[in-house]
């Protein structure tokens, strides 16, 4: 099973399995994480979604599209070199990402 | 959706209640939700997070999880979504959380009493006693009343039993129709002319997407749709719908509409998005005050100062900082199903944070992606910010010199600067804007 380990901006961590197929932000929403407020149900219109992917896991994500880089730019918190949009990455067989949450979303 | 939560979950409210005083029947809940949406789910999730710690009863008339409805006329629609990606919250979110759901219940009448706690009754017979209640209760999608309205094959979309019922007509379906030329209309439009079929959308007014945005937004989607192949009538209206009309047998099925100059459109299915009704039935046999919509303070309170009332079924006051005295108004959002329901848990913890914040939308159409930040009701000014090569356009919209709201059509850079300066107070000026080849976040000013 999938497994994403959520470090909030305190540094507490909760790890949550998931389904191939989700994204990250469904596998955070539905599960209560905070940190995670994805006021669009993923449909890339709003960037409260935004993590910080930890450098080792970065090159395991599906390259970015030009809508998430433009939407990173309206994050609350500002983008990183290592900032994603949540909703795009999908969770395949296996996979073990970390992933930091900002301080705030919105 | 489709997968129905198994029996356990149906947990009766307040079972697994916290210690209420002596009074308290066992089976009384701290709060009873009507309607189990997104404004309700926020709420009992906002309350958890401010601490609140009775027992919540999430109560609603569909057979469903709570699920977003934002999809169902796009990627639900389109097969690119699975129900499952809908919903809300795990079961297990619930359960940890003390929230009781309840589906398939809906409420016909509430007992209330002066102190805010009541009995709320099902329709099939049961009970729900409560200490505080909050209707969540949404709208519904307006009706067209005309010949052949209740034929087979015309259908509405407003939740997860239309999008069904619609995805189960779609395959035999060669010509569609859409009433109504707003977001619902031209996304479900979009969304069925992506998948094959041959759509021609009926608008009544003059113009796409009634006020919801400005002239040039509505012009721009006009074009664009056209030359995406969308067959778009403006100022036209159905006078009926047509049956089939095989020997003698009585046709149930739609087959065609009848327009007013005797035009007929040929049509397996009839989708009606003509804006939607909040539901207040229940509002109104509290004896709370209503008008288009239950009438509501800042903090979410009803006219008996007990009852909450949020989302879409709620007439507020206007949120937006600086906006009229007085000035009222209904939202059918997202982000104000959110934003409201943050407020309305303050209210029952016993705090007062008045409601006040931009309101933000978007929707998604063909490989146009609207997103609107702020209101643009009363503006005297806009700016055009086109950039054709790229497909984007964005219209910012000026009172008095200060931004007020935007439009904007795959241009993301734009909705989120504009957003986030009028979420600090902030202004763009409108000379500086008009060039498209400039950021907004570089020019926004103080005030
Ligand atoms: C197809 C579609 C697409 C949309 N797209 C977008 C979009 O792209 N962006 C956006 O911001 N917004 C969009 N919206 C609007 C958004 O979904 C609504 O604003 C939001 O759902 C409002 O939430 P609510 O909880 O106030 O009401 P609702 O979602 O309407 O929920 C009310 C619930 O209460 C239930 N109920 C009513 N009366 C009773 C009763 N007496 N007893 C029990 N249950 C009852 C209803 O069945 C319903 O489940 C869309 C809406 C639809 C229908
Ligand atoms: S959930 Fe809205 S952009 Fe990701």
């Amino acid at each position: 099973m999938p497994t994403v380990h959520f470090t909030d901006a305190e540094g507490a961590v909760r790890d949550v399995q998931g389904n191939p197929g989700d994204s990250v932000m469904e596998t955070a929403v539905r599960n209560g994480v905070p940190g995670i407020v994805a006021e669009c149900g993923g449909s890339l219109s709003c960037a409260t979604c935004h993590v910080f992917v930890r450098e080792d896991c970065l090159s395991k994500l599906p390259p970015m599209e030009d809508m998430e880089d433009e939407m990173l730019y309206g994050t609350a918190v500002d983008r990183e070199d290592n900032s994603r949009l949540s909703c795009q990455l999908r969770l395949i067989d296996e996979i073990e990402l970390f992933v930091t949450t900002p301080e705030t979303q919105v | 959706m489709g997968t129905h939560v198994a029996a356990a979950e149906q947990t009766s409210a307040g079972t697994a209640g916290a210690a209420g005083t002596e009074t308290d029947s066992p089976t009384r809940t701290g709060l009873l939700i009507i309607g189990a949406s997104q404004s309700g789910v926020q709420l009992a999730v906002s309350l958890r997070a401010l601490g609140f710690d009775e027992h919540i009863t999430l109560l609603g008339d569909e057979d469903h999880r709570p699920y977003q409805r934002p999809a169902l006329s796009k990627e639900f629609l389109q097969g690119t979504v699975e129900s499952e990606s809908l919903i809300f919250r795990s079961n297990e979110y619930w359960a940890d959380h003390n929230v009781g759901l309840v589906k398939g219940e809906y409420i016909v009448r509430i007992d209330k009493d002066p102190d805010g706690s009541g009995v709320a009754h099902s329709s099939s017979g049961r009970q729900f006693p409560f200490k505080r209640l909050a209707l969540t209760v949404g709208a519904r999608a307006r009706k067209l009343e005309v010949d052949g309205g209740d034929l087979d094959g015309v259908l509405y979309l407003r939740n997860a039993d239309d999008a069904l019922a619609l995805k189960a007509r779609v395959g035999d379906a060669q010509d569609v129709v859409v009433i109504g030329g707003g977001f619902i209309g031209l996304e479900a439009a979009s969304s069925l002319q992506k998948m094959g079929k041959n759509v021609t959308v009926l608008e009544f007014g003059p113009r796409l997407v009634g006020r919801a945005v400005g002239e040039e937004t509505a012009e721009y989607f006009l074009q664009a749709h056209r030359a995406r192949g969308l067959d778009i009538r403006l100022n036209t209206s159905a006078k009926r719908f047509t049956a089939k009309t095989a020997a003698g047998e009585k046709q149930t099925a739609v087959a065609g509409v009848e327009l007013q100059d005797g035009t007929v459109l040929p049509a397996q299915i009839v989708l009606v998005g003509i804006g939607v009704i909040p539901n207040t039935q229940l509002a109104e046999q509290l004896g709370l005050t209503v008008d288009n919509g239950i009438v509501v303070d800042r903090f979410a309170l009803a006219s008996d100062g007990t009852t909450v009332a949020i989302g879409d079924c709620a007439n507020m006051p206007n949120p937006v900082p600086g906006s009229e005295p007085g000035e009222r108004i209904r939202l059918e959002s997202v982000n104000n199903a959110i934003e409201h329901a943050k407020v309305a848990a303050y209210s029952l913890t016993g705090r007062r944070e008045e409601y006040a914040g931009i309101p933000w939308f978007w929707s998604n159409q063909a490989d146009l992606k609207l997103q609107i930040a702020g209101l643009c009701n009363g503006y005297d000014q806009t700016v055009l910010r086109r950039d054709e090569d790229r497909g984007k356009f964005s219209v910012i919209y000026y009172r008095k010199g200060q931004v007020i709201a935007a439009d904007c059509v795959n241009a993301p850079l734009d909705f989120m600067a504009v957003k986030n300066a009028l979420a600090k107070g902030q202004n763009i000026p409108a000379g500086a804007a008009a060039d498209p080849a400039t950021p907004l976040k570089t020019i926004t000013t103080d005030s």
